[in-house]
């Protein structure tokens, strides 16, 4: 009886890899744990074993092909009763990319190619046209590029423009960065600036603020904000608030970056969003950006800023393409919201990977006569409040999108401002969509039930419009 | 009062025929247990991280055997082999990765979170480090309940430069706390050599200014770290306090399923294969010994095999849990 051996997946969004190489050939007898094949990505490596023993008698895919669909059929081995699960039609793969919530079919409208592995889409069709900074200069042309690439060049920038500015963290330098944002830096500017540290967070922390403190431009990298947990008392005590306790002597430049908030069923330590914690602290400021665009120009001024910035960026947006403008130094300033989608029936607010389900959530509601404004929040503090407010006096209506718990959450926060500053202008109560009130659940189910979705925002906004 | 010391002296203990083979049977189904979960996540089955102990079985093993009923565990993400030496069932453990209701925590916590009360299993603790204070707490308990258990405290070589390590070793040391710290170096944390993360790379030596012992122990051969082990445990549990093992080890997959495989050599990793395996030590040793009775080793070949492709099928049959768990574990109801 045949065993057969299918492409595997490297990570839970790994679609395709090059099946480099093969470590046997037909004919050959294989034990359980020999290696039998290479399979690579752009990102990673990984030899693949067999997990039967058996003769080779097939290989159906040669050495050096490359985008080699997961699950595809490899190589087959005759050997004894074989145990494999069957591959296709379990309904686990769908469940374990459904979960992140992120891949839908693109729209096929003209003119928007389906991009990357998130929603890409800025601006729909017809009533709503992108609504770009006001101060891009005419006919700037646009470039492609990756929220991965577009952090990466915003701090090649910064450190080709100020020598103070350096990098450190976990596996930043000689890996690349654990995400591979910060691929290539070492190689341009060398081990003096950009740094590779011990697991030990709460320590380099309070060494970036120190050697902030003493007038360099610190970019401290977490893994993932996550662990950010271990260091946050430097972030918050000695970062945020030694300004004010000095008398406005002491100052600290620095950016503490990484991804924040939900990746794909890393379970509840590895999941959380903190952004309303960074928010809620005075002496940060805390950006989130959703596009390629953003990420650069917000990441630029953050370095620049003489305060210290919390950066949240989002695992599951690195891979997606947006347009970035190309022009010279293009910095974004912070606390500023952008209007992505305008509208006059409901204002929708939404931070990093948030907005591109409220864009898809907005495109859906406009195809039932319901044109939701959409506002990119952009940075959370300080907050844009302004834009909010004159998009809620004209649409009278809110719904406040998070990934986050919403208990005292970003929601709360523009929901309470709203309800201070424009209650007469409300026709219904405000709602925040938000996670489940739960630590992040490791199972598939219970993690898609668990996040905010786009069907979750849809109905929030049907709820405030009173439509059913 | 240093008393690093590097290589365990050979002591007494002789293991006999029939416990050298039970080690063989478990470190076998941990490496095709192992093996299986790498497969089940190349198929989507198993999701977000995933990290194997394939190469670090001999310490899970050779520790168990040194336990006493009621003595407590707990490790970092890379558990799968801990909990399985451990005794809980193989069923479980893989119905926790592929997020099933048949799992130990009904598919809530996943690979990195899973406890066994029954077991004396702690967890399973994604943050790196944190089991090391958490550890530490737990012989706080046994001694304050007098219990005579003792804590396995397990975590890496990169954990091993997280502070609260280090505040932990003070409180331990300080309060003779029954604790035996398990430093699993496998060489690597992620892409980063010891060399390139630690000033004292000779990890038993922590513990020098914080007056605990540190043994250096062979961590590929399961008879050394049980006779380390079972040193270790007594000294902690007679009253003397804490104990730091550094397990030499290697890890033979990437970090989890995703790593680029740059920061060292094929031949390295061919090289630690070929000439250190535990499962081929510990089966040269049984030749040696005239103990390697071909039919008794075929028989756990074929007896592993079928507890993993059991456990498989279940994983892959138990139904996702009910969405109603979504809700509950959150707290518990307040004592009236
Ligand atoms: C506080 C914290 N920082 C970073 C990480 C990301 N991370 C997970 S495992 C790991 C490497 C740990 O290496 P080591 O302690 O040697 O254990 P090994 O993986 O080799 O078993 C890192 C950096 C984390 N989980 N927690
Ligand atoms: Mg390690």
């Amino acid at each position: 009886m045949s065993i057969d051996i299918l492409m595997p997946a490297l990570s839970p969004t790994m679609e395709e890899g090059t099946l480099a190489k093969w470590h046997v050939a037909v004919g050959d007898t294989v034990k359980a744990g020999d290696v039998i094949a290479e399979i690579e990505t752009d990102k990673a490596t990984m030899e693949v074993e067999a997990v039967d023993e058996g003769v080779i008698e097939a290989l159906l895919v040669p050495a050096g092909t490359e985008g080699v669909k997961v699950n595809t059929l490899i190589a087959q081995l005759a050997g004894g009763a074989s145990s494999n699960p069957p591959p296709k039609g379990e309904g686990d793969r769908e469940a374990v990319e459904g979960a992140s919530a992120a891949r839908p079919p693109s729209p096929a409208s003209p003119g928007l190619p389906p991009k990357g592995e998130d929603f890409t889409v800025v601006a729909a069709e017809g009533a709503s046209p992108v609504l770009a900074d006001p101060d891009l200069p005419e006919g700037t042309v646009f470039i492609k590029q990756t929220v991965r690439d577009a952090l990466r060049d915003a701090m090649a920038e910064e450190m080709r423009r100020d020598d103070g500015v350096f990098l450190m963290g976990e596996e930043v330098a000689q890996y690349q960065g654990a995400y591979k944002v910060s691929r290539e830096l070492l190689q341009e500017f060398g081990a003096r600036r950009v740094i590779d540290t011990p697991i030990t967070e709460h320590g380099f922390a309070g060494l970036g603020v120190g050697a902030a403190m003493a007038g360099l431009k610190p970019i401290v990298e977490f893994m993932t904000w996550n662990f950010a947990m271990q260091a946050i008392d430097q972030i918050i005590n000695s970062a945020a608030k030694t300004l004010y306790m000095s008398g406005g002597q002491i100052r600290a430049s620095i950016v503490f970056r990484g991804p924040n908030g939900a990746a794909s069923r890393v379970g509840a330590q590895h999941s959380q969003d903190y952004s309303s914690w960074y928010a809620h602290v005075p002496g940060l400021k805390v950006v989130a950006p959703y596009d390629a665009a953003d990420a650069k120009g917000l990441l630029k001024a953050a370095i620049r800023d003489p305060n210290p910035v919390v950066f949240l960026e989002h695992e599951m947006l690195y891979g997606t393409e947006f347009d970035v403008p190309q022009i010279d130094d293009f910095v974004v300033p912070i606390g500023k919201a952008k209007i992505r989608r305008a509208g006059t029936h409901v204002t929708i607010t939404a931070h990093s990977r948030m907005v591109g389900l409220a864009l898809k959530a907005a495109e859906v509601l406009a195809a039932d006569g319901i044109e939701a404004e959409v506002i990119d929040l952009r940075t959370l503090r300080p907050l844009d409040h302004a834009t909010i407010l004159a998009s809620v006096r004209k649409t009278n209506r809110l719904v406040t999108a998070e990934e986050g718990w919403g208990s005292m959450g970003v929601g709360a926060e523009i929901i309470a401002r709203v309800v201070e500053h424009a209650f007469d202008d409300l026709d219904a109560p405000p709602m925040r969509v938000c996670q489940e009130d739960v630590p992040l659940p490791y199972a598939a189910n219970l993690e898609a039930l668990s996040l905010p979705t786009v069907d979750k925002i849809v109905q929030a906004v049907r709820a405030v419009c009173y439509v059913s | 009062m240093a008393r690093a010391r590097k290589i365990a002296s050979p002591g007494p203990m002789t293991s006999s025929k029939g416990e050298l083979l039970k080690f063989y049977r478990d470190m076998l189904l941990v490496r095709r247990f192992e093996e299986r979960a790498g497969q089940l996540y190349g198929m989507g089955l198993i999701g977000g991280f995933c990290h194997l102990y394939i190469g670090q079985e001999a310490i899970a093993v050779g520790m168990q055997s040194i336990q006493l009923a009621g003595d407590q565990i707990i490790t970092g993400y890379r558990d799968h082999g801990h909990m399985l030496a451990a005794g809980m069932d193989p069923r479980e453990v893989m119905a926790e990765l592929t997020g099933r209701a048949g799992g130990s925590s009904r598919g809530k916590g996943g690979s990195m979170h899973m406890f066994s009360t029954e077991a004396g299993f702690f967890g399973g603790h994604g943050i790196v480090g944190a089991q090391v204070s958490l550890g530490t707490g737990l012989a706080l308990a046994n001694q304050y309940k007098a219990n005579g258990k003792v804590a396995f405290v397990y975590f890496g070589d990169g954990a091993a430069n997280q502070g609260q390590v280090y505040e932990s070793f003070n409180m331990a040391s300080l309060w003779k706390l029954p604790v035996v710290y398990v430093v699993e170096n496998n060489q690597y944390a992620m892409g980063t050599s010891i060399e390139r993360s630690s000033s004292e790379t000779h990890l038993y030596r922590r513990g020098v200014s914080f007056n605990i012992p540190g043994e250096e122990v062979d961590g590929m051969d399961v008879e050394a770290v049980r006779e380390a082990g079972a040193r270790a445990a007594a000294f902690a549990r007679d009253g003397n306090g804490p104990y730091i093992l550094e397990m030499k080890t290697y890890r033979y997959r990437g970090h989890s399923m995703s790593d680029p495989a740059k920061y060292r050599t094929k031949e390295e990793v061919d090289k630690v294969k070929k000439t250190r395996d535990p499962i081929d030590h510990l089966r040269e040793v049984l030749e040696t010994k005239g103990w390697a009775d071909e039919a008794a080793l075929k028989a756990f070949d074929a007896e592993v095999k079928a507890i993993v492709a059991d456990a498989a099928e279940f994983a892959r049959t138990s139904p996702e849990p009910d969405p109603a768990e979504l809700y509950t574990d959150v707290y518990l109801e307040a004592a009236p």
